[in-house]
């Protein structure tokens, strides 16, 4: 097989850290070749490095062989590389064939978008990515705007294509159809690079398999020769369990309640539909579901942060539908937000600041309107142990703490008041694993010593699988399915995600 | 008095309307590139005033209104490429880094006027151009096809305008660059060349702007703009970032303008209420943009400088 790319010690240094050192990472036509790593272990460095959005400190980049430099994405388009980013590159009020044709090399003034439509209709259909090209893209689901993304890299005929976590929006059901392209694209001869950290679809797509950590290469291995308990590992760099130890428990009684909820979202559309679900002390209720169907608005609501149309909650027995944060934390709720930087911290603030968020406006935080300091140092220091969050001390800014860190001061808070719900929305998202693992630990704990009562909302399906007792699926605002963990199987459960109901699977 | 509603007066009132209009057409227009790119330019009145004190003072020396106008689109140009410098290549607050250039503006065509003229003359100004045949229709020949060249072309530029932002790939990475510019550079547009480009197009127009405004009156006075630069920056709110808009916004401002001037010579209005009287058609614009804005969303970009990678 031919050799696509070469990049040989590559080091790029960001104020205070190094981003990559000395990586080596090369690719061969025709084969998947993934990147894997936690986040912040240069991964998505090392590929901005490719398609010239950094410039490397050191090192060199071959291309077919050929010592090159790459200065800006258009020298990296001239060279045949394509790239799917996370964030997708489209402009939400151009339509497809525009955004396909943006950038695209020709005769200047007025643009010859029918041809390139033509083009756009013909890559779809024989590559089975079905998307209207008039479409504007503000017009289009995430999957779809995902099929123009890897349209607009077969229009341009690229070599080589890097998919930089492209999987993270996706239904199980679109994840196989997006993995049976790829294959079909690197069978063609396309060299593709995949970023991943989600262990079983990088097993399932790739071809090799290199695992980064902190800027350095830990190993490369062949995909056939790795199990996801050695990738973890070498992700984290110690022995990982995948899996938490749940012990069986027999749930008791209902603590959150939910009744015919009926919710608008932020553009006046219904959000959620006549939506009901119990959750009973001792028990983890996952919601599983595609991002952007309901869960945001589901969370907000039970916090109080949103006023339903219809319907009812109540947190043990008391109804607290519509009443304001303060009123439902009062009545046993706890949060951990989605968007933790956002909704769950004040990044500004200390860490013991934000330790005593919730609880500052009451004995023994305050008295007469005063804040109590030592107190409040004495009750973070011990929380910061207890949660073992990783701080260089209680006053730097909560802004300083990496996700998992920040995730644990968040999670720290919302336990220290003895809830009788636990509402946890993504709660190890962007998390890396050794954190992730610390988090579930601490649910289990909860569910078991504690008997709380805990709603999981996580589009992380294994997650879901390997903490909840119940598993409850959300797709465009209702629950279309429920299953015990016992009887769920990630096949049915992603076809109820992506909308067919349980009694038809 | 009655005869202020006699049909003579009427379209006379409505054509001046039109020809005040036109300033503000101009450096709106302009604007609205700049904006639909993602910069907003706050300077638009200090370009305005310079290209008015350049197309004045040109034309007070050489009696070419038509030079005037050439170097009031120099001006222009000129501060538009400062404004992208400083705006795109220098990463500067947009809220701010336009004040500065307005200030400028203000200052620096104050003290050229002072040193280079001193007390106001009069200088030539553009010569009607009777549209044949059909200025000869009645009210509407009158009221469309009475007037000087520099209107025509203004009106012109809003449709070749409209072509040009919907129709032509420069249009496309204008609204690209505008909505998403890492999108745009990970697609190899340049974000800063289609920046700067959008912000020289506006300066030039401004600049022009002011030449028209300088040039039509044949005067040239410290403040001469009366901030019509900034009233333009309201109407690309007003007109959605669309030509069409930018144009109607214009046109309002411009008719409230000849109706007030209208009330103003026939003393209906009061002399000492004048000054007053002189906010009348920036508040109802306002009044209008509160009004008509908000169903429009503004380029995503607007106001953020990029930063490759950042």
């Amino acid at each position: 097989m031919t050799q696509l790319l070469e990049m040989r010690d590559i080091v790029k240094r960001f104020p205070g850290v190094l981003a990559n050192d000395r990586v080596n990472f090369d690719l061969r036509a025709g084969e998947v070749h993934t990147l894997l790593g936690e986040n912040g272990a240069g991964k998505s460095t090392l590929m901005k490095i490719l398609y010239g959005l950094y410039q490397p400190d050191e090192g060199e980049l071959l291309i077919e062989g050929a010592p090159t430099r790459i200065t800006s994405p258009i020298d990296a388009i001239n060279h045949g590389i394509g790239m799917v980013h996370q964030h997708f590159m489209l402009v939400p009020s151009l339509t497809v064939t525009e955004n396909v044709a943006m950038g695209t090399v020709s005769k200047r003034g007025r643009m010859n978008l029918r041809q390139v439509s033509d083009r756009v209709r013909e890559l779809s259909e024989s590559h089975g990515l079905a998307v209207d090209p008039d479409a504007y893209i503000w017009q289009l689901s995430v999957g779809e705007r995902q099929r123009v993304e890897i349209i607009k890299a077969l229009y341009r005929d690229v070599k080589l294509l890097v998919l930089d976590e492209p999987t993270a929006v996706l239904t199980p059901g679109e994840v196989d159809h997006l993995f049976t392209i790829l294959r079909q694209m690197a069978g063609a001869g396309r060299g593709l690079v995949f970023i991943s950290h989600k262990l079983h679809e990088v097993l399932a797509l790739s071809d090799r398999i290199t695992v980064l950590r902190l800027g350095r290469v830990m190993g490369e291995v062949e995909a056939q020769d790795a199990t996801r308990e050695m990738l973890a590992s070498m992700m984290v760099g110690r022995p990982v369990r995948l899996a938490p130890d749940k012990p069986a428990m027999e749930p008791g009684g209902a603590r959150l309640t939910i009744r015919n909820l009926n919710v608008m979202g932020d553009r006046g559309l219904p959000a959620l539909q006549d939506l009901s679900l119990t959750v009973r002390e001792g028990e983890i209720l996952g919601i599983a579901g595609v991002s952007g169907n309901g869960q945001r608005e589901l969370a907000e609501t039970i916090a109080g942060l949103r006023k339903p149309e219809s319907g009812t909650v109540e947190v043990d027995g008391a109804d607290i539908t519509g009443q304001k944060p303060s009123t439902v934390r009062a009545a046993g709720l706890a949060y951990v937000p989605e968007e933790r930087q956002r909704d769950g911290a004040i990044g500004a603030f200390s860490v013991s600041e934000n330790m005593i968020l919730v609880n500052h406006r009451h004995p023994p935080m305050s008295r007469r309107g005063f804040l109590r300091n030592g107190e409040i140092r004495q009750r973070s220091r011990q929380l910061v142990d207890e949660f073992s969050v990783a701080t260089p001390g209680l006053d730097v800014p909560a802004s300083n703490l990496s996700g998992g860190n920040l995730q644990k001061l968040i999670l720290a808070r919302e336990l220290s008041g003895s809830p009788s719900v636990l509402l946890a929305s993504q709660p190890t998202r962007g998390v890396d694993i050794g954190a992730a693992e610390y988090i579930h630990d601490r649910l289990i704990e909860q569910r078991g010593s504690k008997s709380v009562a805990i709603l999981l909302i996580s589009e992380d399906l294994d997650e879901i699988l390997g903490l909840a007792d119940r598993i409850a699926v959300i797709y465009e605002g209702r629950i279309v399915g429920e299953v015990s963990a016992e009887d769920a199987d990630r096949q049915g459960i992603g076809l109820m995600m992506a909308g067919v109901s349980s009694e038809d699977a | 008095m009655a005869d202020i509603f006699s049909a003579t007066v009427i379209v006379a009132t409505l054509s001046s309307g039109i020809r005040l209009a036109v300033p503000l057409l101009l450096a709106s227009l302009g604007e609205a590139f700049g904006q639909r790119s993602g910069v907003l330019n706050l300077g638009v009145d200090g370009i305005m005033l310079l290209g008015a004190f350049g197309g004045y003072f040109t034309t007070l020396k050489t009696q070419s209104p038509w030079l005037g106008l050439a170097v009031g689109l120099g001006v222009g140009l000129v501060l538009g490429l400062l404004s992208s410098v400083i705006s795109v290549s220098l990463l500067a607050e947009q809220g701010i880094s336009g004040i500065g250039v307005y200030l400028f503006g203000l200052g620096m065509s104050d003290l050229l006027f002072q040193k280079l003229v001193g007390t106001p003359l009069p200088a030539a100004s553009f010569q009607k151009s009777p549209i044949p045949f059909l200025s000869e229709i009645p009210v509407v020949g009158d009221l469309f096809f009475n007037h000087s060249i520099p209107i025509y072309l203004a009106f012109l530029a809003i449709p070749v305008s409209t072509v040009i932002i919907n129709r032509t790939r420069f249009g496309m990475n204008i609204r690209a660059v505008g909505e998403n510019p890492e999108a745009a550079d990970s697609q190899g547009i340049s974000v800063t060349r289609v920046r700067y480009a959008a912000v020289t197009i506006g300066g030039i127009l401004a600049g022009a702007a002011g030449a028209v405004l300088a040039i039509g009156l044949g005067i040239f006075q410290q403040n001469l703009t009366n901030a019509q630069g900034f009233i333009a920056i309201a109407l690309v709110y007003f007109g959605a970032w669309r030509p069409l808009g930018v144009m109607a916004g214009s046109l309002v401002y411009g008719m409230v303008s000849a109706v007030v001037l209208l009330l103003k010579t026939r003393g209906i209005i009061p002399l000492g209420a004048s000054d007053l009287a002189a906010m009348i058609p920036a508040v109802i614009t306002v009044l209008a943009l509160v009004v008509a804005a908000r169903r429009f969303r503004a380029p995503t970009a607007l106001t953020k400088p990029f930063i490759r990678g950042g």
